[in-house]
């Protein structure tokens, strides 16, 4: 029997180490946050840290095991810890394979609603003006089908779409018989205050399998305070239509947004139990986006990231607390979030993303024939700003608008991955570029980003997500199950 | 129970062509098969005459303990007797015999589950806990022996198994008998027990991605997530690296793999860690087996550095099985006891030991759970948990 050797013998000497890349950030007097090339955070003292970076580091002093399992270092002749990241990172990113998955048709910028935050700036009247004819919503869908996905799906948005039904059942009929010419699987979903809801509308909803969403800010007062419309009784509307529609088209075929307003913010706990006795299974806590009246009548500036991160804050313990009484219900972007933090899996959402979905995430089709790249940069638009606007559904196809210089170069500026400020952030493998967010608010798609609220948020979501899970394990339990499914 | 596997035939005739042979047993009074590796299996003096009288076939004599088969009176031309140890024999097993020596093995039970062809003694590591030692020597006869056999298995086998040392050893010759199991049992699954080592090369990896083998599984054990662990447990530098490396590649090719972590005191102390790590990093894996040690061959030897009892490492082993299954990764808990396993490990702990070393003890006998419990190895030298007791 040949004799065994000594784990000694197994050691690599530390010139045969290198280090791999790494973001971090100072959390204490001697504490850093440390992530490595996909995002798995490692907390390090700020001694650990200097002996990693000078790479003194033993097998067997601690350090070492961590930071190798973590993905710090390697031994200069290995291949599998790089072959690793690359294929961990090939998988994050592999939502670039879906090319602009989703198509978005305003079909009328008409609402019977007059919200102060509305950020596609509604128009009341005037029926030809703001409805999209038959011929522009036929070359939409040509160039949403001209798209590489394998399946799209079709959004309708207003103003309150349900005001032309009509076309929208035109669309539906021709994508339904592209789809089967061109074998590429088509889904609809119609963004509505659900205020105009019948039953033809539901009968029609439930053969052609289409999804609603729609808005629900809170209880009564609060809702109908922030989405004023003739009658008063905006809450009621969509509160009966989410039963409606729960009851005729299955529990998980309708789904609810809320928006943060300023008279938002003391009540989140209210919010949410308005979202639990109606039986939907979660929240997405949303704060204000920065485009249309929201700026107009000032709605936008009324409070911080900081005000809403408490928000968010409160918000998130009232749902694990929900969690505890046994009940699941989760706060969505949280869990989007926490996927992108526990999971290597594809998360194409718009918000955490780069490069940027604008475009090869998603196309809107206005309802006057104007593509833009994103539903924000059509917002953009109705307030006098051309810069997200790609072209126009009678000059261009999918081709034209997907290559054209001004979206190539406000995706290809505002990567994180190389941005200032990004491309060294601690969170940057779950974060998102956002360019039409900071051209909205820097007038530059890239965007300074201590200056950017955008930036504020999400760093201040990531770190309270993180605590809670160094700190309870209770709710930790909780927020793993979010994290993938 | 221990069954022997190989032992020496009192008598071997009818051989004199070939020094190595595969045959196959069947039941007196089958139809002929043309193969000619067809023995019938004769237990007493009377089922010899019968097949006296009915034909001059092949016999395969099992010894019912009265010596009956010792004197070659009356025996046909090709006979094979054994001892009477061998009585589990059955017709549609199969057995290699070397001739000249007389030295045969089992290698394939018609009604086990647990089917195994060992394809070579050599490996490039050389595991503390090796339940196999290798032996650096030529024998290169086992893969041919192996292509004779697989013919002659039920075309029903659920599964197979080819164990080593390590199969790639002889990657080309290897990777063809695989092609040959597609071939000749299309219905059979195939688990391949390997370090993964090979597989850092391309090219093995396309090959055995080219058999298109309708069920096919590499075994790959992974002892840590840090290179220095791992290495030191297979004895060989540089081993982690070319196990990681092949097994993304195999995934890469679309290929099924699983993961094994064989527990004992070098690894069952930071399974959590390890766990943690595959959770994040294999989790594309098909399968992570976390494997009580079976205490034999050079674990006996180490086993100053090995031994570690299952009640120690019981919480670490239920929080690592809740981190895997977190992660939806697919899991199982081998070779250990219930008593010694948390009772949330339960669900994933499965009855893994081979029906021939499986055993149980006294104390099991009033244990509720011992019909869902993997009992112990009866293999080599049994060390067990301070902390069996029958659940009641």
């Amino acid at each position: 029997m040949a004799r065994f050797l000594a784990a000694e013998a197994f050691s690599s000497p530390s010139e045969e180490l290198a280090l791999l890349p790494f973001n971090f950030e100072r959390t204490g007097t001697e504490q850093f946050l440390v992530s490595n090339m996909v995002g798995d955070f490692i907390r390090l003292t700020e001694d650990e840290i200097n002996k990693l970076i000078d790479l003194k580091v033993t097998p067997g002093d601690g350090l070492y095991e961590r930071a190798y399992a973590a993905h710090l270092i390697t031994g200069s002749r290995q291949k599998s810890q790089q072959q690793l990241l690359a294929l961990r990172l090939r998988s994050r990113m592999s939502f670039l394979r879906e090319v602009t998955p989703l198509h978005m048709f305003v079909v009328t910028l008409r609402c019977e609603h007059s919200c102060p935050y509305c950020q596609v700036s509604r128009q009341s009247t005037d029926r030809s003006r703001f409805d999209m004819s038959e011929a522009t919503a036929q070359r939409g869908l040509d160039i949403a089908f001209e798209s590489k996905s394998s399946r799209i799906k079709i959004e309708f948005q207003g103003g309150e779409p349900l005001l032309n039904f009509g076309l929208i059942k035109m669309i539906v009929s021709a994508a339904q018989a592209k789809s089967a010419v061109l074998s590429k699987k088509v889904d609809f979903v119609v963004a509505t205050n659900l205020a105009l809801l019948d039953d033809t509308i539901l009968a029609f909803c439930k053969a052609n399998e289409i999804l609603l969403s729609t808005s629900l800010d809170g209880p009564a007062d609060l809702h109908n305070k922030n989405r004023p419309r003739p009658g008063g009784n905006s809450y009621e509307l969509a509160v009966s239509g989410i039963r409606r529609a729960r009851e005729a088209l299955g529990p998980d075929r309708v789904g609810a947004l809320m928006t943060t307003t300023e008279a938002s913010l003391g009540r989140v706990d209210e919010i949410i139990d308005e979202y639990l006795k109606l039986g939907l299974d979660g929240i997405f806590l949303r704060p204000l986006s920065p485009f249309g009246f929201a700026i107009k009548t000032k709605q936008y500036h009324r409070y911080t990231a900081e005000s809403w991160l408490d928000f968010y804050r409160r918000g998130l313990r009232r749902v694990l607390d929900i969690n505890h009484q046994g009940t699941p219900f989760r706060e969505f972007y949280s869990s989007l979030v926490l996927t992108r933090m526990l999971t290597d899996r594809p998360i194409g959402y718009v918000d955490l993303r780069s490069p940027a979905g604008i475009g090869i995430g998603a196309l809107v089709y206005n309802y006057d024939g104007g593509v833009f790249a994103s539903d924000e940069g059509r917002m953009l638009a109705e307030t006098g700003d051309n810069a997200f606007r790609l072209g126009h559904v009678d000059e261009d196809n999918y081709r034209s608008l997907v290559l054209s210089d001004k979206l190539v170069d406000a995706i290809s500026m505002s990567l994180t991955q190389c941005a200032p400020e990004c491309s060294t952030c601690v969170f940057e493998s779950h974060c998102g570029a956002n360019p039409v967010h900071h051209h909205a608010t820097q007038g530059d798609a890239l965007g300074i980003k201590p200056l950017s609220d955008f930036c504020a948020r999400q760093k201040g979501i990531m770190r309270h997500l993180l605590r809670i899970m160094d700190e309870s394990p209770r709710d930790a339990a909780i927020l793993r199950r979010w994290a993938g499914s | 129970m221990t069954l022997a596997l190989s032992g020496t035939a009192d008598r071997c005739r009818g051989f004199e062509q070939h020094t190595r042979s595969v045959i196959r047993l069947k039941a007196l009074g089958d139809a002929r098969s043309s193969a000619g590796a067809d023995f019938t299996v004769v237990r007493t003096s009377d089922d010899l005459k019968r097949v006296i009288q009915d034909s001059h076939e092949a016999i395969f004599a099992i010894d019912d303990g009265t010596g009956c088969f010792l004197s070659s009176e009356g025996l046909p031309r090709r006979a094979i007797t054994v001892p009477a140890q061998f009585s589990y024999l059955a017709p549609g097993d199969v057995i290699g015999i070397h001739t000249p020596s007389r030295k045969f093995r089992t290698l394939y039970r018609h009604n086990s589950r647990h089917n195994s062809f060992l394809v070579t003694e050599r490996c490039n590591n050389y595991c503390l806990m090796c339940s196999q030692p290798p032996k650096d020597i030529d024998d290169r006869w086992i893969l041919d022996e192996i292509r004779q056999s697989l013919p002659l298995l039920d075309k029903e086998t659920r599964t197979l198994t080819f164990t080593g040392g390590e199969p790639l050893s002889d990657s080309v010759e290897f990777i063809g008998l695989l092609a040959d199991c597609r071939d000749q049992l299309p219905k059979t699954a195939v688990q391949v027990l390997t370090n993964g080592r090979a597989f850092a090369k391309s090219e093995i990896v396309d090959a055995w991605r080219k058999v298109n083998h309708p069920s096919l599984i590499a075994a790959i054990p992974v002892y840590a997530a840090v290179d220095h662990v791992h290495d030191y447990v297979v004895q060989a530098k540089g081993a982690f690296d070319e196990t990681i490396l092949g097994i993304l590649k195999l995934k890469d090719r679309g290929q099924r793999v699983e993961v094994r972590v064989v527990l004992h005191a070098q690894t069952a102390p930071i399974i959590l860690d390890t766990c943690r790590w595959i959770a994040r990093n294999l989790s594309f894996v098909d399968h992570v087996a976390l494997m009580g040690l079976e205490n034999t061959g050079f674990a006996i030897a180490n086993e100053a550095q090995l031994w570690i009892d299952p009640i120690d490492y019981r919480a670490a082993l239920a929080d690592a099985v809740d981190v895997l299954v977190a992660a939806e990764v697919n899991v199982s808990v081998y070779n250990l006891q219930r008593c010694v396993l948390a009772q949330s490990v339960w669900p994933y702990a499965v009855q893994s030991i081979s029906d021939w070393k499986n055993a149980f003890i006294s104390e099991c006998e009033p244990c509720t759970e011992k019909s869902r419990c993997a009992g112990f190895f009866s293999s080599g030298r049994p060390r067990r948990s301070k902390a069996i007791s029958p659940i009641l």
